[in-house]
């Protein structure tokens, strides 16, 4: 079995399946993007931003 | 579609368009007197040049006008004079290199804290921040603990309690920024006259905005020669007009950091203004994001429509359309 023909078996045969797949990479990549998108936008600001300076105003956690 | 056409159709075609071009050339040499000589526009010829004509293009010409100026002022293409000075303006601030200046910058929250402190202490006296309540500082500039304390030491009244009557109580989270005045008219009995704005929004509400304030705060100085500054009023070149109720009220040294950060005037300015920038942008970091994640998402979505166009096109663009004429069965 080639690798397209494993692909649409899984994924794209049934409609349930495939509307399934699409939601949940949607999910997936809404999470993934946000994580690498904060993760530029936080190095970029690096020491600017509350959570750098908050570890010198909490006093218990 | 085009097979089914005879062959007579593109020679029609062929000389109507040969004609065609000699009438235009005949035409063109007498074009001057083209619309005198067609006798099929003498109609519309005296349509156009009766009274009616005149006086509509008239009417409509001043009614534009009239309806152009009530709505703008005056006609863009006319020059003004005007009796005024540039000082009435105020000088224009110059761009400063605030933190939270590039697209993907936010704010210095560091310099967020001190501006509270700054606010506190010193502006807190005359300027009320009446959209800003103790939660807003909340992982903003202080942690929850502190925010609470600070609005403990402040008292509101609240009510009515059981008994019908308003009560005192101390702060809390939930409660805005408590104001130095009761109401406008104690404001301006309180400063000669002049109305302290509130601050909350004051750095959206400024053309210049951050840069203004900076500027107004760092800007006052001596009348120069010529200029007369009424009895209790300062002059400010920043302030439209030149002379500003409020006086200069940053110096060396004023305020005392907790970070250790030397409280310069044009640092406490500085702090300040970062501060009040939060408070009239407070989503500010997160539209920030916002931004970066949109722009990425649209350009992406951007690139693959225009890649699927050209998909689709191509067959239908690079498509040749050849003709064969039927063998003319006459001869
Ligand atoms: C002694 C009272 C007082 C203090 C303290 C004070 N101000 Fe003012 N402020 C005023 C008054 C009064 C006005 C109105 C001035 C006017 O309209 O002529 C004003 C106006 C302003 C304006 C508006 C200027 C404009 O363009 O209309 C800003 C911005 C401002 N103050 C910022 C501050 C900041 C920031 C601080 C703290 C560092 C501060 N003020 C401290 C009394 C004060």
């Amino acid at each position: 079995m080639s690798v397209s023909s494993a692909l649409y078996n899984t994924f794209f045969k049934r409609n349930s399946v495939f509307v399934g797949t699409v939601f949940a990479g949607a999910f997936a990549f809404g999470v993934g993007f946000d994580i690498g998108v904060t993760k530029f936008y936080d190095a970029w600001n690096k020491g600017k931003q509350w959570k750098d300076i908050r570890h010198k105003y909490v006093t218990e956690e | 579609m085009l097979s089914r056409l005879s062959a007579g159709a593109f020679k029609k075609a062929a000389s109507a368009g040969a004609s065609r071009s000699a009438v235009n050339g005949a035409r063109s040499a007498s074009v001057r007197f083209a619309s005198t000589q067609a006798s099929g526009s003498a109609a519309l010829e005296s349509v156009l040049n009766s009274r009616a004509a005149l006086a509509t293009a008239t009417a409509v010409s001043v009614g534009t006008i009239a309806w152009y100026t009530h709505l703008y002022g005056n006609l863009p293409f006319l020059g003004e004079a005007h009796a005024s000075h540039l000082s009435d303006e105020g000088l224009h601030p110059q761009a400063y290199p605030w933190s939270h200046k590039g697209v993907l910058d936010t704010f210095d929250h560091a310099s967020i804290r001190r501006g509270y402190q700054v606010y506190r202490e010193v502006c807190a006296a005359c300027h009320s921040l009446d959209r800003i309540a103790w939660r807003n500082l909340v992982g903003v500039s202080h942690t929850a603990d502190e925010a609470r304390a600070m609005a403990e030491e402040v008292e509101y009244s609240d009510g009515p309690g059981s008994d019908g009557e308003m009560f005192q109580r101390p702060g809390k989270l939930a409660d805005y920024m408590p104001a130095p005045y009761p109401n406008e008219e104690a404001a301006r009995a309180g400063n000669a006259g002049a109305y302290p704005p509130d601050l909350s929004l004051i750095i959206k509400a400024r053309h210049g905005g951050a840069d203004y304030v900076f500027s107004l705060l760092t800007g006052y100085q001596d009348p120069p020669a010529g200029v007369e500054i009424r009895e209790g009023m300062n002059y400010n070149p920043y302030f439209p007009g030149g002379a500003i109720s409020m006086a200069r009220v940053l110096f060396d040294g004023l305020v005392e950091y907790d970070d250790g950060t030397p409280a310069t005037t044009s640092q406490m300015a500085k702090d300040v203004v970062t501060f009040l920038s939060w408070a009239s942008e407070p989503e500010h970091d997160e539209r920030k994001k916002y931004g970066i994640k949109a722009v990425i998402i649209f350009s992406v979505l951007t690139a693959l429509s225009l890649y699927v166009k050209r998909f689709k096109w191509g067959p239908i663009k690079n498509r040749k359309i050849s003709y064969n004429p039927p063998a003319d069965k006459t001869h």
